[in-house]
């Protein structure tokens, strides 16, 4: 029996800060003071925190340390765990008060949130079932099975006013109830999961699966259920290795305590799930090609309708729905649909995880309920922009997403709002960005995403988002003319209108939301050839400012261009037909004597 | 192939576990000093002992954790015990014999061992 528990996180954000190695000599140190049977080590999933990593929370004390090094932990072991003084200089700033420690939860990062598909992500070790069902996991499914018909399921479901997380928002129940009454012949059907995360910037499925896999297989399990299926497939990219390394381990105890297989809990009710990893093309987390992928052939979409839930996987009945969306649905059974009612806005029940990424302090994973302004999120939450900056513009949806300008800052985030302001909710990719970033510069960005994802079935993807990525490529160059902006605008609409699947029909948005909001910027870069932001390079010019200029040699010595001549002591020049733009003149002058326009 | 009570008991069993990592200010704290003068003074088995017997009672709301020196170093091992809402109780002179009686009358029954406690005097 333990009388503490040292929880570290072993997400792939931790993990890549050397998490790994902090375990093994946390666990060496122990055995060396012989608390090995008194101090358990956990390795957990992802705590939010990533900006903080690796991160180490001790309980019973709930101390919550940042930036752990190797280094620190005999420290760690010998103060705390053995004699227990908590290690000050090693907490969490941000719960250190004048009389001693402050609560987690009372933190401005964690004091919003409410965390329902995260609940168990930072607290459980995702490698052991057991653990999982001491936080009530699998009682959801002891319920269904045991004291639910399947109409009562899809019921609750559809009361609780789930909307799927992969960002479309279609209501879960109606998907469900689609796929119960399709009844013809009796024949298979499928419960999918889309574990494809692939907007640039997004985590969150990835952080659920790493950190509570059991959840997405319990909830897959009562899908199953309640539409009538045997067998559920988890499409899974292999970029994720410890995803996927999580959800075998915990496909095989789910297996082998019988929650997974036939006559589970001793009912007619048989399942198992099944693991199928794609290669990593963004076009698969659009449903028709990743069922098209799973059936062993190349990632393609297909027209729809039919719609999966009547002819999906294998041309049989299926549901998909994405790893957030499943995270929800063990609750929702336990605490009721009103309970998951009660939370957010109108239309949009429950909450939201959103992966902070960008111009922001607290880079991380935050779990808000629906209806939070964009101001709370990423000023409080997200404990606002470095360096003082200025906020600019917060981009959701990733590729198919758009941007959302500081007038808006105030909207409550939900599916509506957001679709209203030209932006959607997508998966819960949230870049924040400052007065630096060009929005051209973005929109192009996300255009080279997409041109490069595009799998080149429908025309008005492959060669539609290739013509508007060069026009876009002309405009950051200065070639462009006005004229090339209407003809920019028409396309998109075109696009948006002719292509096959989602990918195509929304590449678009990150051009037409940045058009919305910052056209005067698109302007500045035809009319005047100026990039207002200072980004685009072939619109910039570095000056050498003649009065500020000490001669020093400073910048003359750093330019890997050789671009910058002049004596010692006096004013040097800029060779603009040899600078490169590349800045670094600007970044080492002590004089600010270097401007760039 | 487990039935739904397997899987109660499951929880149960684990409930103690992953219970602790919470940050409830329901729970009764039970500190024992683990500084240099408790543990020469045999402070390591009266730990033990406290957080086994905690777990193998299924006391849920209660957390043993350990602090250093409380400056009564002729008193050690010394075992604090705070209850929400209540005055703090400092039992001293403690051995794994008496961190028994400790919880069975004072964490689970609510009586406090008045035989352990630090006399009002030095208190």
């Amino acid at each position: 029996m333990y009388r503490s528990h040292v929880l570290v996180c072993g997400g792939t954000g931790c993990t890549s800060s050397g998490s790994e190695e902090i375990i093994q000599a946390l666990q060496a140190e122990i055995d060396k003071n012989g608390l090995t049977s008194e101090v358990s080590v956990v390795k957990t999933g992802c705590h939010g925190l990533c900006a903080l990593g690796p991160i180490m929370i001790v309980y019973p004390e709930a101390s919550f340390y940042s930036m752990v090094k190797v280094e620190d932990i005999p420290e760690i072991v010998s103060e705390h765990l053995l004699k227990g003084r908590v290690v000050t200089r090693l907490l969490y700033n941000e719960t250190v008060t004048e009389d001693g420690m402050k609560s987690l939860s009372d933190t401005a990062f964690y004091k919003k949130q409410h965390r329902i598909a995260l609940r168990n992500c930072g607290v459980i070790n995702p490698e052991n079932i057991d653990e999982y069902i001491g936080t009530d996991g699998y009682q959801a499914l002891g319920k269904v099975l045991t004291e639910m018909t399947p109409d009562e399921v899809i019921q609750v479901v559809l009361d609780s006013g789930l909307r799927g997380r992969g960002g479309a928002g279609f209501p879960t129940g109606r998907k469900w109830q689609m796929a119960r009454n399709f009844v013809q012949d009796g024949g298979q059907k499928y419960v999918c999961c889309n574990a494809d995360e692939g907007d640039p910037g997004a985590f969150m499925d990835r952080s659920v699966l790493e950190g509570d896999p059991h959840v997405v297989l319990e909830a897959m399990t009562i899908a199953g259920y309640a539409i009538g299926a045997s067998q559920g497939y988890i499409y899974v990219r292999a970029e994720y290795p410890i995803a996927v390394e999580r959800l075998r381990i915990a496909i095989g105890q789910a297996r082998e305590y019988g929650l997974l297989g036939n006559n589970i809990f001793g009912t007619d009710f048989s399942f198992d799930i099944d693991l199928r990893l794609g290669a990593g093309a963004f076009v698969c987390g659009e449903e028709t090609a990743l069922m098209t992928s799973i059936e062993g052939n190349r990632g393609e979409p297909r027209p729809r309708p039919p719609f999966p839930a009547v002819k999906g996987l294998f041309a049989r009945p299926t549901i998909l729905n994405n790893v957030e969306t499943y995270a929800n649905i063990p609750q929702i059974i336990l605490h009721g649909a009103n309970w998951f009612a009660s939370m957010g806005t109108e239309k949009s029940k429950g909450t939201k995880v959103f992966a902070l990424g960008g111009k922001i302090n607290n880079t991380g994973l935050v779990e808000i309920p629906m209806g939070t302004t964009l101001r709370e999120v990423i000023e409080e939450i997200g404990g606002g922009i470095p360096d003082g900056k200025k906020f600019k513009a917060a981009q959701t949806g990733g590729p198919s997403g758009g941007c959302i300008p500081a007038e808006h800052y105030d909207v409550p985030i939900d599916y509506d709002n957001l679709l209203a302001i030209g932006s959607m909710m997508g998966s819960g990719g949230l870049i924040v960005m400052d007065e630096d970033n060009c929005m051209v510069d973005i929109a192009k960005f996300f255009l080279e995403f997409t041109v490069d994802e595009s799998c080149g079935k429908c025309t008005p993807c492959r060669v539609g988002t290739k013509r508007m990525y060069e026009m876009l490529d002309k405009i950051t160059k200065g070639q462009a003319t006005l004229e090339d902006l209407d003809k920019l605008e028409e396309l998109c609409y075109y696009i948006k209108e002719n292509a096959l699947c989602g990918l195509g029909q929304t590449a678009p948005n990150p051009v037409l939301s940045t058009l919305r909001y910052f056209r005067d910027e698109y302007v500045a870069h035809v009319v005047e050839k100026r990039c207002p932001a200072g980004v685009c390079k072939a619109l910039l010019s570095y000056t050498i400012d003649a009065d500020k200029c000490k001669g020093c040699t400073l910048c003359a010595r750093n330019c890997p261009a050789n671009a910058i001549t002049g004596a010692v002591k006096e004013p040097h020049v800029i060779d603009q037909s040899k600078c490169i733009k590349c800045g670094a003149c600007m970044e080492k002058c002590r004089f600010s004597a270097i401007s760039k326009k | 192939m487990k039935s739904l009570e397997e899987l109660k008991a499951i929880r149960d069993r684990m409930q103690g576990q992953v219970g602790m990592r919470s940050e409830d200010d329901t729970q009764t704290r039970v500190v024992v000093g683990m500084a240099t003068c408790g543990i020469a003074s045999g402070a390591r088995p009266v730990l033990t002992a406290l957080s086994d017997l905690v777990q193998e009672k299924n006391l849920h709301n209660v957390s043993v954790t350990q602090t250093g020196c409380i400056g009564l170093c002729q008193f050690e091992p010394i075992v604090e015990v705070f209850e929400p809402g209540q005055e703090k109780v400092t039992y001293i002179k403690m051995t794994p014999e008496k961190a028994k009686d400790v919880v069975e009358q004072h964490l689970i029954q609510g009586r406090i061992v008045k035989d352990y406690i630090i006399p009002k005097t030095l208190g």
